[in-house]
């Protein structure tokens, strides 16, 4: 009896757990070492920019946290709970292309998530039910700026708008994790200004945690509240799949909300809490 | 002075275009019925002139005083009524198969194979067998038909389900699509239009069994009828049966590509870029 009370105080002071975790994970295709040593532990809220070489394993880390890919050795967590060998809703996916459905209108792609919560018989809702999913699915088109557009076909749309589209139906499903894989790659700078300005604003305004691969530094930096670089801390050049990545660095930028008034450099420079793996190795290739 | 491959014909020009080459054709045939006859008798001629034929399609689309019924509609509707059956059922089997072994990788795998095998006996070979099972009526030959074409059919629909891309699969898992709801939703949705093309390819090899199976076992039917006049060398009669094939496969590919673009124009984009200026 006595013990209880002690718990519940210890509970108190405990920081807030976080929202995934990666417990020394290891991804291996074969003899290739992709991940190695991962330990990552990513709180509620945030929004991580994963950067780093092509073909690093930026991609295979996001495929980790949506259940496309298991660790050879290690664990992913979300909320505590191992994330299952499939997707699930509570982890959005935006990928480059591709992550809307060319047969259904805009307002019937971002419906579908609706749809499916309600009826898991017809895979389509009816009558009132229906009316509401298409009202919310509505809102959400007009969050995303396409309240026009929704009677359009993806193929009818441009580049810009489908990824639009596509933040539209992934947040109606209120995922608590979102993974967008280089989701603005190629797009005009103008354009992709206004959307990465989107992404922000979307995810400040709901409890929502991000992981974001992107080719683009500045991208990675202007919207991220924690930066994190992958990389090989060793290399064999005889056999280039004998070592795997891992975080080499991690920024976490000192403010809450993306898009601040923090140039790059002034965000290096406030760099905090580098990965207690660091203190492992020197400093390799950045 | 343009490249050559990069002039088009415009209206008049393409119509003009395409009408030539039938002209061309049928005057040769005129020149050749002229020509190629058997002492000179045009009643015995291997290529009857059109009067002839006239003469012959007046007769068969007349009602016969013996049935009540004119040749040419009769031997249509059943010929028309056996393929219609036959594809009904294997688009039904192909959607059903095509679907299961598109997405599911356990069916693929369990029946993959034997459709393979399936897929690669000649249809015509079996008709023996089918004639044995089914006796002479109706069923062997609808049954060849089947046989003939829905593996195919399957096959290829189970192709392009699988070919979906998985990013397309992946997102329905996120928005939480159980195996059900992305097979009603997802593939059932984009096989639709698939099925029509495959449909309309596979009308082909349809009308070939049919025909052949019409000849061998039955006692009315476009085919049956064909072969009937053969043997009585009634080319006024087969001439005119084998224009008429054509012009019902033409119509029946017409009204399927023209129903796909309308009930599916997602899956028809316009064209975006066109070679060169096309003024």
């Amino acid at each position: 009896m006595s013990v209880l009370p002690l718990r519940s105080k210890l509970r108190v002071v405990q920081p807030p757990a976080p929202v995934l975790t990666f417990e020394d994970v290891w991804v291996e295709y074969g003899e290739t070492v992709v991940l190695e040593r991962l330990s990552l532990q990513v709180a509620l809220g945030s929004f991580v920019t994963l950067v780093g070489p092509s073909g690093v394993g930026k991609s295979t880390l996001l495929r980790l946290v949506i259940g496309l890919e298991a660790p050879a050795r290690g664990r992913v967590l979300l909320d505590g709970e191992p994330v299952g060998a499939e997707p699930g809703p509570d982890r959005g996916a935006i990928f480059h292309k591709g992550s809307v459905f060319p047969h259904m209108t805009a307002l019937d792609n971002v419906a579908f998530g609706l749809d499916c919560a309600g009826a898991p018989l017809l895979g389509r809702l009816f009558g009132a039910r229906r009316r509401a999913a298409v009202a919310e699915a509505e809102a959400m088109l007009a969050r995303v700026g396409l309240k026009e557009d929704r009677g359009l076909y993806p193929s009818q749309m441009s580049d810009a708008q489908r990824q639009r589209l596509a933040l539209a139906q992934a947040l109606i499903a209120r995922p608590r994790v979102l993974v967008l894989d280089d989701p603005l790659g190629g797009m005009d700078p103008g354009v992709r200004q206004d959307l990465q300005e989107l992404i922000g604003d979307l995810w400040q305004g709901r409890d929502l945690t991000v992981m974001m691969v992107t080719r683009d530094i500045k991208e990675a930096f202007r919207l991220g509240t924690r930066v994190i670089a992958l990389d090989k801390r060793r290399r064999d050049p005889q056999a280039p799949g004998r070592f795997g990545a891992t975080a080499v660095y991690d920024f976490v930028l000192d403010r809450k909300s993306p898009l601040g008034m923090l140039s790059e450099m002034e965000a290096v420079q406030e760099m905090v809490d580098p990965s207690p793996l660091f203190s492992e190795w020197p400093e390799l290739t950045p | 002075m343009q490249r050559l491959m990069n002039l088009r014909p415009k209206g008049g020009a393409r119509l003009l275009l395409g009408l030539l080459p039938i002209l061309a054709v049928l005057l040769l045939y005129l020149g050749a019925s002229a020509a190629w006859r058997i002492d000179g008798d045009p009643k015995s001629a291997i290529l009857p002139p059109p009067t002839a034929m006239a003469g012959a399609l007046l007769s068969l689309t007349s009602a016969n005083p013996a049935t009540g019924h004119a040749a040419l509609l009769e031997d249509t509707a059943l010929s028309l009524g056996r393929l219609f059956a036959a594809l009904v059922i294997a688009t039904a089997a192909s959607l059903l198969m095509g679907l299961a072994l598109g997405l599911l990788p356990f069916k693929r795998v369990a029946w993959g194979p034997l459709l393979r095998v399936v897929a690669a006996i000649p249809p015509i070979a079996i008709l023996p067998v089918l004639c044995v099972a089914f006796g002479l009526g109706e069923g062997t030959k609808i049954a060849l038909l089947v046989l003939g074409v829905a593996p195919l059919m399957i096959r290829d629909l189970a192709a392009h389900i699988a070919a979906i891309p998985e990013e397309q699969l992946v997102k329905a898992q996120t928005l939480g699509a159980s195996t059900w709801q992305t097979a009603l939703r997802i593939a059932l949705p984009q096989a639709l239009p698939r099925l029509i093309a495959s449909v309309r390819a596979s009308l082909g090899l349809a009308w070939v069994l049919l025909i052949a199976t019409e000849a061998l076992a039955a006692d009315g039917g476009l085919g049956f009828r064909i072969f009937e006049a053969g043997r009585r060398m009634q080319m006024d009669v087969i001439i005119p049966y084998v224009a008429w094939i054509s012009l019902l496969a033409v119509a029946a590919d017409f009204i399927l590509a023209q129903g796909s673009r309308r009930a599916f124009g997602w899956a028809h984009p316009a064209p975006k870029i066109s070679r060169g200026a096309s003024r």
